[in-house]
C-alpha cells in the first residue's frame, strides 16, 4: 500500500465515524481554548445551557423550548468545529499508522569494528545511538537512519517511499544514505548510524503527520489575531446591546430588552466561526496534502513559505536536463571525413563506460554503421579518463587515439609535435555556444574534429517554467557548465537566469544574496555539497535518494526525488494560504445577512418599526434567530470539503485572483447567508417547528 | 437638491483635488528636508529653535524615544492648558473678568485640545478669557495637529526605511510641521478671513441698542441665584424687557484658522462657525470648509511621494474621496427632502428662488442646506468638529452620516496625519486579507505583515468601538448619564451615542441636544479622548518601528499591486464592513428607527 492510495480516501466512512468520536472528545475546555473563536461559542453554548435549566425550573427570559433549540445548535457549532479538525488529523493519523508499520522493532547486528568482517552482536535496534556502526545484509532491514561506509546494495525502500523499484545505495557518492525501517533486497552494507533513537527520519515523519509538534505557522498566527479582534468588536457590540436595549425599553414604554439568549445566539453568529472553527483544518489539510504529494515537509512553516517563494534554484543535470549529455555530431577537421572521425572516436570509447562514451559508440553505429568492435581482437591498450590527463583514448597498431576536453588536447597535439588547427578552435566555440559540450578528438599529432555532446532538455520542462513565471517565480539554473553552455541551455530550457561554472561557495552567496534583497529563495538538492545551500535556502527541498546531509539540510524531502515537485509545493502553500483567506472574506461577509435577520427580530417588541430591515421577510423572531444560528452551523460542515482541498491556485496574476477570490467568496459570503437564511427559515415553518 | 447644489458640491471637491497636489509636494519636500528656496527664512529660525532648545536635530529616535518624547510634550500642553484655565481670573487679557473655570470642565478642555479633539464643553465668549484662547487653546490647535503630523512622518519612514531601528526626530518633525505647514497656512487664511468680517481684537464686548426693544420670559431667580418653584414645583418664570445687546468679540480670526487647517475644530464663538463673527459670508464658509479637509487630503500625496511611489498617494486619496462624496450624496438629499412630518401639515419644503427649503431647523439662513449639509459631513469626515449648523437637528439619517463618519475610526480624510495613519493601519488589514487571498504572505509597500504589525492594527481598530460602544452603555446605564439627556428616546440615545463618538474618535463635534458639562460627562469624555488619542499613536508609532525594521521585499509579479482601483474598492469595503459591523446594532436603536419613526407618524 502507498501514501498515494492511502491519501486518496478523503472521505473513508471508517475515517469520518472515527471524527465524529474525536470531535465529542474535543469537547474539553483545555481542547476548545486552543481555539479562541471557538471558545467564545463553547462558553456561550454553556451559558445558554443554564439559562435552559433555570427557564426549565420555571424563570425564564425566552420560552424554554426556544432557549433549548437555540442551545442544541449553539453545541452543533461547536461539535461542527471539532469535527473538521478531527477529520482532517483522522487522515494524517491513518497515514501515520501507516508509517509506524514500518517502525517495528529490528534486530540490530551491531559492530565491534567498523568494517565488513568484523564480530557483531545483536541488540536492539532501538538501542542505537549515533555512531554506531552496524551490519545489514540480505534480507535484513535497516535499523536506524545512516550512511553506508562500505558495500553496495540494492534496498527495498517502499516503507518510507511508496516506490516499490529496489534502490542501489552504496557507500561514498549521492546515494550512501539509508533510513531506518526500509529494508537490504542483495548483498550487505556496513552502515554507521546518523541518528539517535526518537530522532529518525521515520520519527519526524510520524511526528509532524500526526501533527503533536504542529505549531502555528506565522501567518496563522496573525491571523488568529485578526479573529479575535473581530471577536472583540462583537463581543462589544453585543453585550452593550443589553443596556441600550434597556435603555430604549425604558424610554420607549414597550416591549421587553433582549434576552440573553438572543444576544448569545447574535454573538455566536457574528464572530468569524467560520473561518475559527476550519482554521486548524486548513493547516492540518495542507500537511496532509504534501504528504499525498509524498512530501515530507519537516514544519508546516515550510509549507507556508513556499507559498511566497521569489527565487527558485534548480540543478542543470537531472533537473532541466535528462541527467546524461549524448553525442549528437561529428564535425571533422579539413582534410578528414566524417567517417573517419567517428570511426576513431568509436574506438577511443569502446570501453568508456560512460553515458557519454557510450553515446558515441551509439552514435557512430547508427550513422555510419560501424560495429561495436572486440575489444580483446583488436590488442588495443586503453587509455582511460584521469583528472591529470583529463582525456581517454586508445592505442591501437601504432595509433593513439585520444578525446578529450579542447585544452587537453590542444596540450596532447602540440606535445607530440603536431598544431592545433585554428578552425578546431573555431568549431569548439560554435559548439558551446550552441549549448552543447565539445570533446576532440586527436590521432597522434593531428586533430581530426569535434564531437557534440548534446544536453537533451527534458520534455515539457519549459511549460513548468512558464507556469512558474505566472506565479510570480524567478527560476534560476545552477550548472557547472560555462558559461557558453550554460546560457544556450537556459534558453532552451526557458529558465530567467543562470549561474554557470557553479560552487558550492557560489551557490550559497547567490542564495544569500537574493536573500539579502528580501526575496525568498527555494532550493532543491541531493548531493553532500549542496547541504550549505539546502540550510540557507528558505525552502530546501533535498531528494529522498539524496545525501543524509542533504536531507538534514532540507525542510523538505520529496519521496519521489522529483525536482521539479517544487512547483506542487509552491502551489500546497499558496493554497493554505487562499484557503485562509477566503473563508476570513467569506465570515466576515455573512455578517450582513445575519445582521438582517436578527436585528429586526430582537427588537421586535421595543421597536417593531424595525421589521423594515427584515427584507429576507422571515415568518417570526423567533424562526428568524434560530435561522440564523442554524446556517451559521450548518455553513462549517458545508465548508469542510473545501477547507481540507484548498481552493484551486491558479497563477493569474495578483490582481486578476484577487478580483476572482473576492467575486467568489466575498459577494459570495454576501449573498449566500440570505438564500441559506431564507431557506432554513422555509423549512422550519413548513415543519411547524417555530 | 438642484443644480446649484450639484454645482457647489463639484467646486468644493474640485478646488480641494487641486489644491492638495501642490501642498502634498511641498508637506513632502519639509519632511524630506530637501533645500527650496522658500524656506530659507523658516530655516534660520528653525535652527535657533534647535540651538536655544538644545535639540540636536540629526539624532534619530527609536519608536519608544519617539512615543515617550511625544507624550511627555503633549502632557506638558495639557497641563499650562488646564493652568491657564484655572487661573484665568489672575491673569490678564481678561476684558470680561471672567471666572476661572471648574475643575472638570477645565480637565476635559485641557484633555480635549491636547488630543486635538476640540470636544467643547463650555461656551467660548461666556468662559474663557483672551489669553486662555489664545495661548492656551490656540497653541494646542498647532501642536496637537503638528503631533498627529509627526506621528504619520513617522509612520512613512517605517515604510520608506529598511533595516534600521529609528523612525526620525520628534522634535525635528513638530517644529517642521508647525512652522513650515501650520503657521505659514494659517495666518493666509486668518487674513482672508479677517478681510470677509472675521472678528480679530482684544477690545472687550460691544454693547448696543437694539433697534426694538425684546420682551422674553426667563426663569425668575431669588436673591442667591435659584429658581424660584410655584406650588407644583415647576419654575416660575416673569417677563423681562430687554434694550440692549452684547456682542461677544475677540482674537476669534486667528483662532479659527488654525481651527479649521489643523482638524480642531474648536470654535471660538459657542455657535462655533455658525456664528456670524465666525464664519460671516459664503466665500468664508466655502473657505473654512476647504480649509477642514485641505491638509489632510495633502497628506495622502504627501505619503505617495515620501515612499518614492505617487500612485500609492491617489489611491488612498481616491478611496477617501468616494467615501466622502457618496455620503454627501445621502445627507444633503436628506436634508434637502425635509421633515415628512411638516409636509403632511402642508408645509411648502421645496427648493425655489425665495428659500433653500428642506429642513431648515438648526441652520443658517445664509448658508442654507447644501452649504450646512456639505459641512456636517466634511467636518465629520475629517476629526475637525467644527459646525455651521446644529447637527442635532438634522433628519434621522441627516444626522446619523455625520455620525457614522465619525465612527468609521475618522479615516476618511480624518485628522491632519491622525486620518491617515488611521486609514494605513486599515490598509495593513485590507493588505493582509487580500495577501492570503492570493496565497502570499501580505505586504505592503515591500514590508511583510506579520504577526506583530496584526497585533498593533487590531489594538488600534478595536479601542475606538470600545470607548464609543462601552462609555454609551456607561452613559445610558447610570442616573447621571441620563439626567443630561434633553430628548428621551431614540434621539436622546443617538445624542449620547454620537457625544462618545465623537470624543472616542477625536472628532469633537457635538450633536448639541445633551447637557454635556457636568462632571459625569466631563471626566468620561475627557477619559474617552485621552485613550483614544494616544492609545492608537503609541501602537502606530510601534508599528513603524517594526516597518522600519524589516528589510524591504521587492516588487514582483506576484506581488499585490496596492495602487490600483481593486486596493481601493477593497479598503473601502475594509473601512465599510468594521464601521458597519460594529456600529449597526446602536444606529439601529438611534437614527434608524427614529427615521422608521418620522416616516411612520407624519
Amino acid at each position: 500500500m502507498t501514501h498515494k492510495a492511502l491519501s486518496s480516501s478523503l472521505f473513508d466512512p471508517d475515517l469520518l465515524k472515527q471524527a465524529v468520536w474525536e470531535a465529542f472528545k474535543k469537547l474539553t475546555p483545555q481542547q476548545q481554548w486552543k481555539n479562541p473563536v471557538m471558545f467564545v461559542v463553547y462558553l456561550g453554548s454553556l451559558l445558554t445551557t443554564l439559562l435552559w435549566l433555570q427557564a426549565l425550573a420555571g424563570d425564564s427570559e425566552e420560552p424554554a423550548g426556544f432557549i433549548l433549540t437555540i442551545t442544541i445548535w449553539l453545541w452543533f457549532t461547536v461539535l461542527f468545529a471539532n469535527f473538521a479538525e478531527a477529520a482532517a488529523e483522522g487522515r494524517s493519523k491513518a497515514q501515520a499508522a501507516f508509517l509506524r508499520t514500518a517502525k517495528r522493532d529490528i534486530a540490530a547486528k551491531k559492530l565491534d569494528d567498523p568494517r565488513y568482517g568484523s564480530n557483531y552482536t545483536k541488540i536492539a535496534g532501538s538501542n542505537l545511538v549515533k555512531g554506531d556502526v552496524v551490519l545489514i545484509e540480505a534480507g535484513d532491514f535497516v535499523p536506524g537512519d545512516g550512511d553506508v561506509i562500505e558495500g553496495v546494495a540494492s534496498v527495498d525502500e517502499s516503507a518510507i517511499t511508496g516506490e516499490s523499484a529496489p534502490v542501489i545505495r552504496e557507500s561514498g557518492g549521492d546515494f550512501s544514505s539509508v533510513t531506518g525501517g526500509t529494508r537490504v533486497l542483495s548483498d550487505w552494507l556496513v552502515v554507521r548510524i546518523s541518528a539517535n533513537p526518537g530522532e529518525t527520519f521515520l520519527d519526524r515523519m510520524i511526528s509532524m503527520v500526526e501533527g503533536a509538534k504542529r505549531q502555528k505557522t506565522p501567518n496563522e498566527i496573525a491571523l488568529t489575531i485578526l479573529l479575535v479582534a473581530l471577536t472583540l468588536v462583537f463581543l462589544m457590540a453585543t453585550a452593550t446591546l443589553l443596556p441600550f436595549s434597556l435603555y430604549s425599553v425604558e424610554t420607549s414604554g414597550a416591549g421587553r430588552p433582549i434576552s440573553i439568549t438572543v444576544l448569545v445566539a447574535l454573538l455566536v453568529c457574528l464572530i468569524p466561526t467560520t473561518i475559527g472553527g476550519l482554521l486548524s483544518a486548513i493547516g492540518v489539510a495542507g500537511i496532509g496534502r504534501m504528504m499525498q504529494k509524498n512530501v515530507i515537509a519537516t514544519s508546516g512553516r515550510a509549507v507556508e513559505a513556499a507559498g511566497d517563494v521569489d527565487v527558485l534554484l534548480l540543478d542543470k543535470t537531472g533537473t532541466i536536463t535528462l541527467g546524461n549529455r549524448q553525442a549528437a555530431a561529428f564535425i571533422p577537421a579539413k582534410g578528414i571525413s566524417e567517417k573517419q572521425l567517428a570511426d576513431a572516436a568509436q574506438l577511443a570509447s569502446l570501453t568508456d563506460e560512460t553515458p557519454e562514451g557510450r553515446s558515441i559508440v551509439v552514435l557512430a553505429k547508427q550513422k555510419f554503421g560501424l560495429r561495436e568492435r572486440d575489444v580483446q581482437s583488436l590488442g588495443a591498450t586503453f587509455i582511460h579518463f584521469s583528472a591529470q590527463t583529463r582525456m581517454s583514448g586508445v592505442n591501437l597498431q601504432g595509433r593513439q587515439i585520444r578525446k578529450g576536453a579542447e585544452d587537453a588536447i590542444k596540450q596532447y597535439v602540440t606535445e607530440q609535435g603536431g598544431r592545433f588547427p585554428d578552425e578546431i578552435q573555431k568549431m569548439v566555440v560554435d559548439v558551446a555556444r550552441r549549448g552543447s559540450t565539445p570533446l576532440v578528438v586527436a590521432d597522434g599529432k593531428q586533430a581530426l574534429g569535434v564531437i557534440e555532446l548534446k544536453d537533451i532538455v527534458k520534455g515539457g520542462i519549459k511549460e513548468r517554467f512558464i507556469e512558474l513565471r505566472q506565479m510570480g517565480i524567478k527560476t534560476i539554473m545552477i550548472t557547472g557548465d560555462n558559461r557558453l553552455t550554460a546560457a544556450a541551455i537556459a534558453a532552451e530550457a526557458g529558465v530567467d537566469d543562470f549561474l554557470a561554472e557553479a560552487t558550492p561557495e557560489a551557490k550559497l552567496a547567490l542564495i544569500r544574496q537574493h536573500q539579502a534583497d528580501g526575496r525568498l529563495v527555494a532550493m532543491t538538492g541531493d548531493g553532500t555539497n549542496d547541504a550549505p545551500a539546502l540550510a540557507q535556502a528558505d525552502v530546501a527541498v533535498a531528494m529522498n535518494s539524496g545525501t543524509q546531509a542533504a536531507k538534514e539540510a532540507g525542510n523538505m524531502v520529496d519521496l519521489d526525488s522529483n525536482p521539479t515537485k517544487l512547483i506542487e509545493i509552491v502551489e500546497t502553500g499558496k493554497q493554505m494560504l487562499m484557503t485562509r483567506g477566503a473563508l476570513t472574506t467569506f465570515s466576515v461577509a455573512n455578517d450582513v445577512a445575519k445582521y438582517f435577520a436578527i436585528i429586526p427580530a430582537a427588537f421586535a417588541t421595543t421597536y417593531p418599526a424595525l421589521n423594515v430591515l427584515n427584507v429576507m421577510g422571515l415568518a417570526t423572531p423567533a424562526s428568524a434567530i434560530l435561522s440564523a444560528v442554524i446556517f451559521n452551523a450548518l455553513i462549517i460542515i458545508a465548508l469542510i470539503p473545501l477547507a481540507l482541498k484548498g481552493i484551486k491556485y491558479r497563477p493569474l496574476g495578483a490582481e486578476k485572483l484577487l478580483q476572482n477570490n473576492l467575486l467568489v467568496y466575498g459577494v459570495g459570503g454576501l449573498l449566500v447567508p440570505f438564500i441559506g437564511i431564507k431557506a432554513i427559515d422555509l423549512v422550519l415553518v413548513t415543519m411547524n417547528l417555530v | 437638491m438642484n443644480e446649484t447644489g450639484f454645482l457647489q458640491i463639484f467646486i468644493y471637491l474640485l478646488a480641494l483635488l487641486l489644491l492638495s497636489k501642490p501642498l502634498g509636494a511641498y508637506m513632502a519636500r519639509v519632511y524630506q528636508d530637501e533645500s527650496i528656496v522658500a524656506n530659507t527664512w523658516f530655516a534660520v529660525i528653525e535652527r535657533g529653535l534647535y540651538r536655544l532648545c538644545g535639540i540636536q536635530a540629526e539624532q534619530d529616535m527609536r519608536w519608544q524615544q519617539y512615543a515617550g518624547a511625544l507624550l511627555v510634550f503633549n502632557l506638558l500642553g495639557l497641563l499650562v492648558v488646564y493652568a491657564l484655565q484655572t487661573c484665568q481670573d489672575l491673569l490678564p487679557l481678561n476684558p470680561q473678568a471672567l471666572p476661572a473655570i471648574s475643575t472638570d470642565s477645565a480637565l476635559n478642555t485641557a484633555i480635549s485640545f491636547a488630543t486635538n479633539t476640540n470636544w467643547q464643553g463650555y461656551a467660548g465668549e461666556a468662559s474663557m478669557s483672551y489669553l486662555t484662547q489664545m495661548l492656551g487653546l490656540t497653541v494646542q490647535n498647532f501642536l496637537s495637529a503638528a503631533s498627529g503630523m509627526a506621528v504619520l512622518v513617522a509612520l512613512i519612514r517605517g515604510f520608506s526605511r529598511r533595516n534600521t531601528n529609528s523612525i526620525g526626530n520628534f522634535w525635528v518633525d513638530m517644529t517642521r510641521s508647525t512652522l513650515y505647514i501650520l503657521l505659514p497656512l494659517s495666518l493666509l487664511l486668518a487674513v482672508v478671513l479677517v478681510g470677509q468680517g472675521v472678528v480679530q481684537t482684544f477690545d472687550r464686548y460691544a454693547t448696543v441698542k437694539l433697534q426694538e426693544p425684546q420682551t422674553y420670559s426667563a426663569p425668575a431667580l431669588d436673591a442667591d441665584g435659584h429658581a424660584v418653584l410655584d406650588a407644583q414645583g415647576q419654575p416660575l418664570t416673569q417677563t423681562q424687557q430687554s434694550q440692549e445687546q452684547t456682542l461677544a468679540l475677540g482674537p476669534a480670526a486667528s483662532q479659527i484658522a488654525i481651527k479649521q487647517l489643523g482638524t480642531n475644530g474648536g470654535g471660538f464663538f459657542n455657535a462655533n462657525s455658525a456664528h456670524p463673527y465666525e464664519n460671516p459670508t459664503p466665500l468664508s464658509n466655502f473657505l473654512e470648509m476647504l480649509a477642514i479637509l485641505l491638509i489632510p487630503a495633502a497628506l495622502c500625496h504627501t505619503f505617495g511621494f515620501l515612499v518614492g511611489d505617487s500612485r500609492q498617494g491617489w489611491t488612498l486619496l481616491a478611496a477617501m474621496t468616494l467615501v466622502f462624496v457618496a455620503l454627501i450624496f445621502v445627507t444633503v438629499p436628506a436634508e434637502q427632502h425635509g421633515n415628512p412630518a411638516l409636509t403632511s401639515l402642508g408645509v411648502d419644503q421645496a427648493a425655489s428662488n425665495q428659500q433653500p427649503g428642506g429642513n431648515m431647523e438648526g441652520k443658517e439662513a445664509r448658508l442654507g442646506i447644501v452649504n450646512s449639509a456639505l459641512w456636517a459631513v466634511a467636518t465629520t469626515a475629517a476629526s475637525n468638529g467644527s459646525v455651521n449648523a446644529m447637527h442635532d437637528s438634522f433628519t434621522p439619517i441627516g444626522g446619523m452620516i455625520p455620525m457614522w463618519l465619525i465612527q468609521l475610526g475618522e479615516v476618511i480624510f480624518g485628522g491632519v496625519g491622525s486620518g491617515l495613519y488611521g486609514m494605513l493601519v486599515f490598509a495593513l488589514v485590507a493588505v493582509f486579507i487580500a495577501g492570503l487571498m492570493i496565497g502570499r504572505t501580505p505586504e505592503y509597500l515591500g514590508k511583510k505583515i506579520e504577526a506583530f504589525e496584526m497585533q498593533m492594527a487590531a489594538v488600534i481598530i478595536l479601542i475606538p468601538p470600545l470607548l464609543v460602544l462601552g462609555g454609551t452603555a456607561l452613559a445610558v446605564m447610570t442616573e447621571a448619564g441620563k439626567a443630561s439627556i434633553l430628548n428621551p428616546g431614540a434621539h436622546g440615545f443617538s445624542e449620547v451615542l454620537y457625544a462618545l463618538s465623537s470624543a472616542g474618535n477625536n472628532n469633537g463635534s457635538a450633536f448639541a441636544g445633551l447637557s454635556a458639562n457636568v462632571p459625569f460627562y466631563n471626566y468620561l469624555l475627557g477619559l474617552a479622548m485621552l485613550v483614544s488619542r494616544y492609545g492608537l499613536m503609541i501602537p502606530v508609532l510601534a508599528i513603524a518601528g517594526s516597518l522600519a525594521a524589516k528589510k524591504h521585499v521587492p516588487v514582483g509579479p506576484g506581488t499585490l499591486p496596492t495602487h490600483t482601483p481593486l486596493f481601493a474598492v477593497l479598503l473601502i469595503i475594509t473601512v465599510l464592513m468594521v464601521g458597519a459591523l460594529t456600529f449597526v446594532p446602536a444606529l439601529a436603536l438611534g437614527p434608524i428607527v427614529e427615521q422608521l419613526h418620522m416616516h411612520a407618524h407624519p
